[in-house]
């Protein structure tokens, strides 16, 4: 067990697969992240399947502004990058180095989520509701559930940058600090997506 | 550091009802999970004979035709969703680590916490009988009948929320159990030498975390429809109500197998186990479940032949699923050759295992008729397609789950079941499962429509109805005769030996009746296939232990999980109540309170459970050789 991990006080390199718990966590969440993949991808095909369902709401070509969305994209593709440089410091056991690019990640991830929540009201103001049609009922559902991941991942994020300051970095912390990491880059990914599949489809027709 | 000096913490062990409520003991889950899916499989066992007593004669009006759609519907929910699956789950959580060598599951708090969010979901679903009308649109809820238009109280609510509430906890039973096959298994267990029922459990687990998430999906989807008048099933707002029937069903076929997969499992321990052979093409076999594992997530519209998806998909689907007859074929004929020439015990747990194999192919060969997605139009939606489904999930699943709690009962609670009882019990149940529902192929070849609450006379359909009643009730003779046999069975002694059948195979059979708390006091050494059978032949005792005995480190219990199922339970309730319960202030409505204070029970328990760091608790050598001494 964990007990032989650190003998003498040091870290091990990575201190996130050092214990059996830890490694428990990291292969089950890449296997909850599978799973979040097959819940994405059925919203994906909702979507798809509904997105020319306008009734008298505003189509998508009129709808999105690209650059706006283009600005969110950016904030949230450097909170990754910012991710990344958080888990480095994991690694080389810089725990302020760590608490500063996990703040830096949290921040521009509520800058993107200020944005999301910017546009949604954008949109119910030009009569795009969640309930004018089947093309507005799916985007906001694929767009709010990822919306809420990044919600989620905000409050975890700050829950663990709370104990990274009490505790310290261990053999606990780090797979915590880990799995939030790899969150943080899927609900990246699923962004790219829906850059593509809603915004730039929808401005092509 | 905190681990280090875990060995100072203090034991902090309940006793009675809290130690239940508590649990992280993958056992004591295991056990939980059978007393709730037994009851909810009673509870849907009664729902089934109102519809057959219903239905015994034409024109009858026993129950109404709105009480006969919510028995169907809730009859139907309740057997796939809390009683099969939950019983499945009972035996893969008290067998599964043991065969594997662990001494634990990967993740015990999730385990528990699994179980209560089923409970409270189950628990859910049937408060709808109560508060003025359960779900009554089939259990497959299609769109447009499960909207708001047609189903405007909340019957279909109490379907959405429970539903999604349930099936957070089977997909955290999934992931648990594949991390914990992965990463949890003894040293020399490789994957090769995994027993046939730890496979199935593997496979069903990487079923269930690929097709629930798209449940979730289509329930959510669903959820807003009715509750917050969003437009994806709703032709009027430019839903379209065949995207529910493909997400139901890249759902719901995978389901299928994620049900008869551990019956397979189950069936390939038992029949080698009194065979005393050594189970016939073992490698076949795990390719075989991978195989059937895969394709089904490729044949899910051949529920859809009928809906108009165009000759070029139904012809792919109908191949598709006719493909899936290859692989089970191999493990129906490996079954045979097990037994063939072994020097066969016909005890309880085989009796159900051989009455199972011609039983499933009988549901096997109707399936293949019905992937024929020509023939399927004349068979779609009528009593063939019942008779085909219950051969595969009664005849297959639970002949499967009988014969695997006869087999494991001693395992679990350190007493066998009766073996005379027992006999009895397979042949009312099996010979009143083959009266009730052989006869409705027929029926339905002559035109005897499934779901229909009554029928005329002079159909040609009153004596084979009649004769389907009189076998459901010797099917519940049976259910009833094995509760005698477990509560007689609970006043013997607990005197099951570690080995109750002398020819145990696998690694659970090498620790004592019921498995101490801590299951292995020494992690035994693998050195092959049928574990423990290979140590017999070798003229060893028992296994080589892997390790020297010490100090066991075990998981604290935990109320937490209990509670986030409670807070669920509440949210489901408030949100579903919202239009109903009026204003708490100007402009909020009270539902909405009590849905966001449920959330807040779940989101608090999380934020506890992320804050204090569990150190556990260890058992020490002294207690573990005083174990040793008084059971071995």
């Amino acid at each position: 067990m964990s007990a032989h991990s650190h003998v003498d006080g040091q870290l091990p390199h990575e201190p996130e697969k050092a214990t059996l718990e830890g490694r428990n966590k990291v292969l089950g969440f890449w296997l909850f992240l599978g799973g979040e993949t097959v819940l994405f991808g059925t919203l994906f095909s909702a979507f798809l399947a509904l997105r020319h369902q306008v009734l008298g709401g505003p189509p998508a070509e009129e709808l999105f502004n690209l650059g706006l969305v283009a600005a969110a994209t950016l904030i949230l593709l450097t909170s990754s990058l910012t991710s990344v440089f958080a888990v480095h410091a994991l690694h080389t056991h810089q725990v302020k180095s760590l608490i500063m690019w996990l703040i830096i990640t949290v921040v521009l991830g509520a800058g993107f989520l200020g944005l999301e929540i910017y546009e949604f009201v954008h949109y119910v103001h030009e009569g795009h509701g969640f309930t004018t049609s089947a093309f507005s009922s799916s985007f906001y559902t694929l767009v709010g559930f990822h919306g809420a991941h990044v919600a989620f991942g905000i409050l975890w994020i700050s829950l663990l940058i709370i104990q990274l300051a009490k505790k310290g970095l261990n053999t606990t912390t780090a797979p915590k600090v880990y799995i939030a990491s790899m969150y943080w880059h899927f609900i990246d990914v699923v962004w790219v997506f829906i850059f593509t599949v809603v915004y730039l489809m929808g401005k092509v027709g | 550091m905190a681990h280090a000096h875990a060995h100072t913490h203090a034991v902090k062990r309940h006793s009675g009802l809290m130690d239940w409520l508590t649990t992280v003991d993958h056992k004591k889950i295991g056990i939980l999970y059978l007393l709730a899916g037994g009851f909810f499989f009673l509870v849907g066992g009664l729902e089934a004979l109102l519809i057959r007593i219903q239905l015994w004669k034409p024109m009858n009006d026993f129950v109404s035709a709105d009480t006969f759609n919510e028995l169907l519907t809730m009859h139907g929910t309740t057997m796939i969703f809390l009683a099969a699956m939950p019983i499945l789950f009972a035996l893969m959580n008290a067998i599964v680590p043991l065969q594997i060598g662990a001494r634990d599951v990967a993740f015990p708090f999730l385990n528990s916490l699994g179980f209560w969010t089923f409970l409270f979901g189950g628990i859910l679903l049937n408060v709808s009988w109560f508060t003025g009308g359960a779900p009554d649109a089939g259990w497959t809820a299609y769109a447009p009948l499960a909207g708001t238009t047609y189903n405007g109280d909340h019957g279909v609510d109490y379907y959405v929320l429970g539903l999604q509430v349930a099936g957070i906890g089977t997909l955290i039973g999934g992931i648990n159990f594949l991390v914990t096959i992965i990463n949890m298994r003894a040293p020399g267990m490789t994957f090769m030498r995994m027993p046939m029922f730890t496979w199935t459990i593997f496979i069903t687990s990487a079923l269930i975390l690929f097709a629930f998430p798209a449940l979730t999906v289509g329930l959510a989807a669903l959820m807003f429809d009715r509750l917050f008048d969003a437009n994806f099933f709703d032709p009027s707002g430019g839903g379209n109500a065949v995207l529910w029937e493909h997400i139901f069903w890249i759902f719901g076929h995978p389901e299928v197998y994620i049900l008869i997969l551990p019956a397979f499992g189950v069936i390939s321990e038992v029949i080698s186990t009194f065979s005393r052979k050594r189970l016939f093409g073992y490698s076949s076999m795990v390719f075989a479940t991978i195989l059937i594992g895969f394709l089904g997530f490729m044949v899910w519209a051949h529920h859809m032949f009928t809906t108009g998806l165009g000759p070029v998909a139904n012809a792919l689907f109908s191949i598709a699923t006719m493909l899936i007859a290859v692989p089970t074929g191999i493990k129906i004929f490996n079954w045979l050759f097990t037994m063939w020439g072994g020097s066969i015990i016909f005890n309880t747990a085989n009796l159900f295992a051989v009455g199972f194999v011609p039983t499933f192919v009988m549901g096997g060969v109707t399936g293949v008729m019905l992937a024929a997605a020509p023939a399927d139009f004349q068979y779609h939606d009528s009593y063939f397609v019942v008779a085909h489904f219950h051969y595969v999930i009664v005849g297959g699943l639970i002949l499967g789950i009988f014969s695997g709690l006869h087999y494991w009962w001693p395992k679990m609670f350190g007493r066998a079941l009766n073996e005379t009882i027992g006999k009895l019990t397979f042949w009312t149940f099996f010979i009143g499962f083959h009266l009730t529902f052989f006869i409705q192929h027929f029926l339905g070849l002559l035109g005897m429509p499934r779901r229909i609450w009554t029928y005329l006379d002079g159909l040609g359909f009153n004596e084979m109805n009649l004769i389907s009643t009189i076998g459901a009730f010797l099917m519940a003779l049976g259910t009833i005769l094995f509760l005698l046999n477990i509560v007689t069975t609970a006043f013997k002694p607990k005197n099951a030996p570690a080995d109750p059948w002398e020819d145990g195979r696998t690694l659970e059979w090498t620790i004592p009746s019921p498995a101490p708390e801590y299951n292995f006091a020494q992690t035994p050494l693998v050195r092959g296939y049928d574990a423990y059978w290979k140590e017999k032949m070798d003229g060893h005792k028992g296994m080589t232990p892997a390790e020297p005995l010490g100090p066991i480190h075990m998981p604290s219990p935990s109320i937490l999980p209990f509670f986030m199922g409670v807070g669920l339970f509440i949210a489901a309730l408030g949100f579903m109540y919202a239009p109903d319960w009026g204003d708490m202030f100007d402009g909020f409505k009270a539902g909405y309170g009590v849905g966001i204070f449920g959330l807040l029970i779940l989101f608090g328990c999380m934020f506890l459970r992320s804050v204090i760091d569990d150190h556990g608790f260890h058992i020490e050598e002294e207690e573990i050789l005083k174990d040793k001494g008084g059971k071995a």
